[in-house]
């Protein structure tokens, strides 16, 4: 491996946010390799949608520091952002656009040129064997096509890291499974993929995974060191005995 | 004989060109936990929204609660509680506002509904005076399933309460549901998450306005036709490539640590396919190869009836 020499696409070092009394996010630090595909996992309210924005320069820290692909998220945002692509389930694409005035929509916010937004767009649709027309309007599309084509949309202007926020939400389960095939092909081309799940078998395809409680970074390692570390068959099993305590672990 | 509980006669309900619902019949005896489970578009809220006398059906009949949902919908409107997929309530009202508000439409109180709804309002009680817009997704939650509760239903139907929420909140959940149903309520839930089907009573499987299967959770598995097999090995990519590639594989999917396998010969014994494939995928240079006949599951069966053999043309 030589991921020893690379710098880290993501960096958070005692990354802190407190609203009012209220720390969303309590010193949290972890690297993630470039290349790599990291799971960002935590209960509803622990702190990731914060971390998120603030990752994604959306969000300035209250304290400690991050940096996403070299810049840091406080004092480079432009760069930051520029650097990024970013899909969630609730807002990816324009509904009442054509697929077409979607790409070149979002190809133009990140400063391409026609002929390069041409260019990927046909080797994009050709790649994913989109079927539809590209004058279809966006909310005509079945969910799957959507989401496929929202995160095609995200890397269209090569970011060096790209934040998943729950991508797979309500979508069948064979076209979750084309996603996560989209996800490696990604992660395999260099880019750095930061996803958010409540698939907790969708956890189990990532490299590495964290697990957020109360603000904080309650574990971090492979989905099998995590297994091993809390003597559990399943990560269903690590995500129950972090968030609600050992006893109640294999309880369905 | 009792009556159902629900009653679902070749309903279809189109929108211009999308047919939402495609003739589908099925009913729901009095007591049961039922659940409808499939992805976005499949047509639960659809048939939600007839069942509530929302929406009028194209064709074919209803009746919930042995009432017409077309001729009787007032008299069914009182006796069902409906929480809705997308929060509904009044986000500038406080909680115990907005508690005392549904409970007013329906001509009742919180006083008289509270047995009910205790296990659930105890939770948010402490929060009472704040804005329901201020509360936490858990918090709405409660509130929401309090709201659907208070007039004391007969039926409760409940679309996606789970989508959205995290494992833990979602088992909570669905403990709740199982309390609920231990006291006499119908209860009819959809989900998008095939775990939570197993802590149904039975199961409709939809997918594009079709019904796929009904069936109790356990019996749904035993439609997959063929022997199953969880596969390990690594490097995982390299691992679903030769699965795909040996050459009698009907289906082959990421399930997660393992990849599900199976054979697309019928009758084949299960020993001789392990040691075939084990063979393949020694010369296809995989380690650490472990292969385990498994008993098929309710996402196994989701997949095969969905008709798609991408997982081998992929």
């Amino acid at each position: 491996m030589t991921e020893r020499a690379a710098d880290p696409a993501i960096a958070a070092r005692n990354l802190t946010r407190r609203f009012g009394s209220f720390t969303a996010v309590d010193h949290i630090s972890f690297d993630v390799r470039a290349g790599e595909v990291f799971g960002f996992l935590g209960a509803n309210g622990a702190g990731k949608t914060t971390a998120i924005r603030i990752l994604t320069g959306l969000l300035a820290p209250s304290d400690g520091e991050a940096t996403v692909a070299g810049f840091d998220v406080r004092t480079q945002i432009d760069q930051v952002r520029s650097r990024i692509g970013y899909m969630s389930q609730r807002f990816s694409l324009y509904e009442d656009l054509t697929v077409r005035e979607n790409i070149t929509l979002y190809g133009g916010i990140y400063g391409l040129s026609d002929a390069v937004i041409a260019e990927r767009r046909d080797r994009m649709l050709d790649e994913l064997k989109f079927t539809p027309p590209v004058t279809a309007l966006v909310q005509s599309l079945p969910l799957g096509w959507k989401q496929k084509l929202a995160f095609s949309v995200a890397l269209l202007h090569q970011p060096a890291v790209v934040f998943l926020d729950e991508p797979t939400g309500g979508v069948d389960p064979i076209t979750r499974r084309q996603f996560w095939e989209l996800i490696y092909q990604a992660a395999a081309r260099g880019t750095t993929v930061f996803v958010t799940t409540h698939y907790l078998d969708e956890a189990e395809y990532c490299d590495r995974l964290s697990i957020m409680v109360d603000g904080r970074l309650a574990a971090l390692g492979t989905p099998a060191a995590l297994k091993a570390e809390f003597g559990v068959a399943t990560l269903d099993d690590v995500f129950v005995t972090l968030v609600r305590g050992p006893a109640t672990a294999g309880a369905v | 004989m009792t009556r159902a509980a629900v009653d679902v006669n070749s309903v279809t309900k189109r929108f211009g060109d999308t047919t939402a619902l495609d003739s589908i019949s099925f009913d729901v005896a009095p007591g049961e936990l039922f659940g409808l489970l499939g992805p976005d578009g499949a047509g639960k809220t659809t048939l939600f929204r007839i069942l509530t006398t929302l929406l009028v059906p194209d064709a074919g009949t209803a009746t919930v609660l042995g009432r017409d949902v077309v001729r009787e919908f007032w008299d069914i409107r009182a006796r069902v509680g409906y929480m809705p997929g997308r929060f509904a309530l009044y986000a500038d009202l406080s909680v115990e506002e907005n508690l005392a508000f549904f409970a007013s439409v329906f001509g009742t109180s919180i006083a008289a509904g509270r047995a009910l709804i205790d296990p659930i309002y105890r939770q948010i009680e402490p929060f009472r005076d704040r804005r329901a817009g201020a509360l936490s997704g858990g918090m709405k939650q409660k509130l929401a399933l309090s709201c659907a509760l208070v007039h004391r239903p007969e039926l409760l139907l409940l679309d996606e309460p789970t989508t959205g929420v995290d494992a833990v909140s979602r088992r909570e959940f669905w403990e709740l549901l199982a309390e609920l149903r231990a006291s006499g309520l119908t209860i009819i839930a959809s989900t998008p998450y095939m775990d939570e089907a197993a802590r149904c009573d039975r199961v409709a499987l939809m997918q594009g306005g079709k019904l796929l299967a009904i069936d109790a959770p356990d019996a749904v598995g035993r439609r997959f036709p063929r022997a199953l097999f969880a596969v390990r090995g690594s490097p995982r990519a390299a691992l679903l490539a030769a699965l795909r590639a040996f050459p009698h594989a009907a289906s082959a999917y990421p399930f997660g640590e393992t990849v599900h396998f199976s054979d697309a010969r019928g009758g084949v014994d299960a020993t001789r396919v392990v040691e075939e494939l084990r063979a393949h995928l020694q010369a296809a240079q995989l380690s650490d190869v472990v292969i385990t006949p498994i008993a098929p599951g309710i996402e196994d069966a989701f997949m095969e009836l969905m008709g798609n053999t991408a997982g081998v043309a992929a």
